[in-house]
């Protein structure tokens, strides 16, 4: 307690703090970004390992056999699917009820904000299908799920009938101590949307679902099976979930154990990993398959359509077959065998998932990063504006002359209030515009210009975002008159915590999300001042905003999915990629734009009237 | 003063009516930052509810509230709503009228005496207050009770906490007026509904003592004799509520149910406060022994407090409300708002404050990470229950910085006042006060 009491100690450390401010930032910084990149350094991480007892020690056999019979199912479902023009519900409710499943469906319709250009879809109905297979050997407590899209076109039919194949063998085992679901669900996340609420008797979204007939026990985890060809070259598992949420690490590591078991190739984030890491070109390898994970995280979507089980704290995760132009080819046969393996050791669970962590980033299937050692990276980042804060609050304790009497401090003091409650109030509102408006105004933006309703949705979202940056600084002048020395400092004060804390509390919830904004917007925030050079700060100043975030961090991300973009289609990109973030909000309670819209982007739009300052 | 305080409760009570009809109501009534098992309204609902089938209410163990309370709600169900804006506001004027009686004596008395006595050194005049300066505190004061998020969150969330606090308030007001009857029954009030207000008992009788000019000297007849006075009417009005209370239940089942629920700590649902985390881990055995060494901690303070403040019984007061709100078995975010809104009353300290920004910093960060890890751990589940605790640790050892920080700006006042403010060693170069 020296530092907190002893007066002298205190002084030479805060002298210390303020005089070298700036190099300590700076290093700061560069620290961060260096413990980041160093993080996929595989000497720096840990090997993944199973957590969980009940799934690691004990051994199952596999032993499905049919893998040509699912993918004769797969095809009749694709004629069915064909001639119906949708889901054959009534071919897949007698094709369950043969296989000895309780099958039920459940209706739901939902109509979209704006029209879904990426997905053409507006209007949305559609049916869920799901059998449930009744557990022979316990009370039936607990359920596993899993689930297969219908998809339009001939996508994932192999899924369906694979699902269906692995129905009708689970049906005949007896070792079963959880009830399984086998659900097919139409217009995917939407469906699984529709089931899930359906099945919690919640509804946070506003959809419209017929209630579910049949229930199993509470459901302990899920796979969401994604297959398109007959045969694969390798399996990849997608773990990215609602707002960044990842299910147990232990879910990867038995997906993980199996492959190596049966000797499939398995991915993620569509790369294999490979074994030089102490070779530029295997670092840099492990680099991008982390910074695929980060973005994907980052971007608080649903990736697959496990994505939204997490939100009920069931782990899940897709698994997708990919077929490419290897040699090496996995038939069905043996993706039944890797499920049912998988399902064998989930059936074994004595309780839900939970010894093994729940915060990590993988940069390979073999290696993972946990929150102890990516934490730093964005603490140090959050030190920063700390720093900067204290230093502030130094030169505000500190006042140059003291010559005016009490009144006069008084009549500062509060106009002082007001100087940093005006800012702070309408670049909140600001943000509430662009929360606001765009949905709202898409049916006058249609009439009066010519667009479609989601280009008016997207281009109001971008032009209230700069529109906001003309707001704010001139008012402020109408309402308390000429901004002080002083006042500037308090309503950075104000800013850089108000950052520090919206960063930290992000950080925890989403760490993708957090440390990329924190990477753009902590620069920002130490260096404003209203004394630096005005055009050249501004430009930076846009140039780190959110916006301009989103958008590089698209072209960085088609880059390391090695689709680089032209600027035109990258631009195109950009465009869908916000109406996207605005309808994943809409429909499945996605908090990254909300996020955006009523905390940072305000919260950037007070650095932004530091700068202006008059 | 009146149309600023009258402008302050109508803001006031928009912001709770407003906050009232929206759905955010229901989210905070649920939060257990802001309700614990003894006022939750879910709980006095359900009372009532059982009182009306004529059941105990305390049969069952949902309910702990004290009989008055839900006899008072018996009646005023309906204005449930009304019931609560109204005891902010009385919280509010109370505190309002108290400070600004306070401040006057210490004017008016205390310093102006110790002026035409040249009592302090010469260089002290800067740190001596004008009432100029003092003219706003009483409104800050109000203005930091009502407009605090805690109190306006607990306000909405309908805790009976809110009632707890009016109470205390009415008791601070009559104690500073002077009036040694309202203020011995108001602490009985308190006490009656929470225990611990018991140790303002030492506060109260110092001041009343002071104001009549009684020395706290053991050898004096009349300091005893007030003691007896004093403690003959907070007993006898103690006595006169609990008999009550067991004449409007006929029965004494609310002694164990609401006393021996705050006392033994049986409900162990995360809140911001010590305890929950604490029992949750301890092996059953120890479990009477901590009991009773964290118990003993809330009240123990009360005597060195005393011995060194006895001069001081307002800020004696103060210290006892932070004591309380930290060390109390079940706090909510009500409790802290209570002793927050005297901070106005010590702004003369600010000059002698030394971890105030910082301390200030991690209580606005706690009060944000705590629905962020509460949302973590409980609907995502990818947290635990360590992260929740890390943070209500955290908040805690804030809250007691901020105390004691006050408690040495303040004492270091009063050295300087005697001392004179540019200590010198012997050697005559310039000294500082260093605390060990």
């Amino acid at each position: 307690m020296g530092l907190l009491s002893d007066p002298n100690r205190r002084r030479a450390l805060i002298s210390l703090l303020t005089r070298l401010n700036a190099p300590i930032c700076v290093l700061c910084y560069f620290a961060a970004v260096c413990w980041f990149m160093g993080l996929s350094f595989e000497p720096f991480t840990l090997r993944t390992y199973m957590s969980e007892n009940a799934m690691g020690s004990t051994m199952v056999e596999e032993r499905f056999p049919a893998g040509e019979r699912a993918l004769a199912t797969a095809k009749e479902f694709g004629a069915h699917k064909k001639k119906v023009g949708g889901m054959p519900v009534d071919w897949l409710v007698k094709t369950m009820q043969a296989r000895g499943l309780e099958v039920f469906t459940q209706r739901f319709s939902r109509t979209l904000p704006f029209p879904d250009e990426n997905n053409e879809r507006y209007i949305v109905e559609g049916t869920n299908v799901y059998g449930i297979l009744r557990a022979p050997r316990a009370p039936r407590t607990e359920a596993l799920v899993l689930s297969a899209p219908c998809s339009p076109g001939d996508d994932n039919n192999q899924a369906v009938g694979l699902l269906l194949g692995l129905a009708h063998y689970f049906r005949n085992q007896v070792f079963w101590a959880k009830d399984i679901i086998f659900l097919v669900n139409e217009h995917d996340l939407i469906g699984m949307q529709a089931w899930l609420e359906g099945y919690h008797h919640t509804n946070t979204t506003g959809m419209d679902w017929s209630p579910l007939q049949g229930r199993g026990g509470s459901i302990q985890a899920a796979l969401s099976l994604e297959l398109s060809s007959d045969v694969v070259t390798s399996l990849d598992i997608v773990l990215e979930g609602l707002n960044g949420q990842l299910p147990n690490l232990d879910l990867a590591n038995l997906f993980y154990a199996f492959c190596q078991k049966i000797g499939v190739l398995c991915t993620i984030q569509g790369r294999i990993q490979r074994n030089d890491w102490d070779s530029v070109s295997g670092y840099s390898h492990a680099v991008q398959t982390m910074m695929l994970m980060v973005m994907k995280q980052a971007s608080g979507r649903s990736w697959g359509d496990h994505g939204l089980f997490l939100r009920y704290h069931i782990e899940a995760a897709t698994i997708k077959g990919i077929n490419s132009f290897r040699q090496y080819k996995t038939d069905a046969t043996t993706v039944g065998r890797l499920l049912e393996g998988m399902y064998r050791k989930l059936n074994n669970l004595l309780e839900r998932l939970h010894q093994s962590y729940f915060f990590y980033l993988m940069p390979s299937l073999s290696h993972f990063v946990s929150i102890g050692y990516y934490m730093p990276a964005f603490g140090l980042l959050a030190v920063i504006l700390l720093l900067r804060a204290l230093d502030l609050w130094v030169q505000l304790a500190t006042p140059p002359s003291r010559n005016e009497d009490g009144v006069a401090d008084i009549e500062q003091s509060s106009t002082g209030v007001l100087s940093v409650l005006t800012p702070l109030v309408i670049s909140h509102l600001t943000g509430a515009a662009l929360y606001m408006l765009p949905v709202r105004f898409q049916e006058m933006a249609v009439e009066h210009f010519q667009v479609s309703e989601t280009e008016a949705v997207v281009l109001t979202a971008i032009a209230v975002y700069t529109g906001g940056l003309a707001l704010p600084h001139n008012t402020h002048r109408l309402i308390s008159g000429e901004g002080t020395e002083q006042g500037w400092r308090v309503l950075k004060l104000v800013a850089v915590l108000y950052l520090a804390v919206l960063l930290g509390c992000t950080a925890l919830i989403n760490f993708s999300l957090g440390f990329i904004l924190a990477l753009t917007l902590v620069p920002v925030a130490s260096f404003v001042t209203p004394h630096v050079p005005k055009l050249l700060s501004a430009v930076v100043l846009v140039i780190l905003s959110p916006a301009f975030t989103l958008l590089f961090s698209v072209f960085i991300f088609q880059e390391l999915q090695e689709m680089p973009v032209s600027f035109q289609d990258g631009w195109m990109l950009y465009l869908s990629v916000i109406s996207q973030g605005i309808l994943d909000h809409y429909l499945y309670g996605s908090l990254v734009y909300p996020l955006i819209a009523l905390m940072v982007y305000p919260c950037w739009l007070l650095f932004w009237n530091i700068l202006f300052w008059k | 003063m009146a149309a600023p305080l009258t402008l302050l409760l109508v803001v006031a009570v928009t912001i709770r009516a407003a906050l009232y009809r929206s759905s955010l109501a229901e989210v905070i009534a649920e939060r257990v930052e802001v309700v614990s098992p003894i006022t939750a309204w879910k709980r006095v609902i359900e009372g009532l509810a059982l009182l009306d089938l004529g059941v105990s209410p305390y049969s069952g163990d949902v309910f702990h509230e004290t009989p008055l309370v839900i006899y008072l709600f018996h009646f005023l169900v309906d204005y449930a709503e009304i019931t609560f804006m109204l005891a902010d506001v009385i919280s509010a004027i109370a505190l309002y009228l108290a400070v600004k009686e306070y401040n006057k004596q210490v004017v008016r008395k205390k310093q102006k005496f110790a002026l035409e006595a040249d009592r302090y050194p010469q260089d002290c005049l800067e740190l001596i207050r004008s009432p100029k300066e003092m003219l706003y505190i009483p409104l800050k004061v109000a203005m930091f009770y009502l407009l605090n998020p805690f109190t306006i969150l607990s306000c909405v969330a309908k805790s009976t906490c809110g009632l707890n606090n009016a109470v205390i308030s009415l008791f601070i007001l009559t104690t500073i007026k002077g009036n040694a009857l309202l203020s011995a029954v108001f602490l009985c009030l308190a006490t009656y509904q929470s225990i611990y207000p018991l140790t303002l008992c030492a506060p109260a009788m110092l001041y009343l003592m002071q104001r009549q000019y009684i020395p706290v000297n053991y050898r004096r007849a009349s300091f005893w004799w007030f003691v007896v006075q004093y403690l003959f009417m907070y007993l006898g009005s103690l006595f006169v509520l609990i008999c009550l209370s067991f004449f409007l239940l006929g029965s004494w089942d609310y002694l164990p149910s609401v006393y021996g629920f705050i006392l033994s700590v049986p409900d162990l649902t995360p809140n911001i406060g010590l305890f929950w985390y604490f029992f949750a881990e301890m092996f059953e055995h120890f479990r009477l022994f901590f009991l009773c060494v964290f118990q003993i901690n809330v009240f123990f303070y009360t005597v060195p407090l005393s011995i060194k403040l006895k001069d001081h019984p307002v800020f004696l007061m103060f210290m006892q409300l932070a004591v309380i709100s930290i060390f109390k078995s079940y706090p909510t975010v009500g409790d802290i708002a209570l002793y927050m809104a005297l901070l106005p009353v010590w702004s003369h300290l600010h000059r002698f404050l030394r971890n105030i920004f910082l301390v200030s910093c991690v209580l606005l960060a706690c009060s944000v990470l705590f629905p962020v890890l509460w949302h973590l751990w409980i609907y995502a589940g990818s947290a635990n229950s360590n992260f929740y605790y890390a943070i209500t640790l955290l908040f805690n050892v804030a809250q007691i910085l901020l105390v004691s920080d006050y408690f040495y700006a303040f004492l270091r006042r009063e050295h300087h006042l005697i001392h004179g403010l540019y200590l010198k060693k012997k050697d005559g170069s310039e000294a500082t006060l260093v605390l060990k």
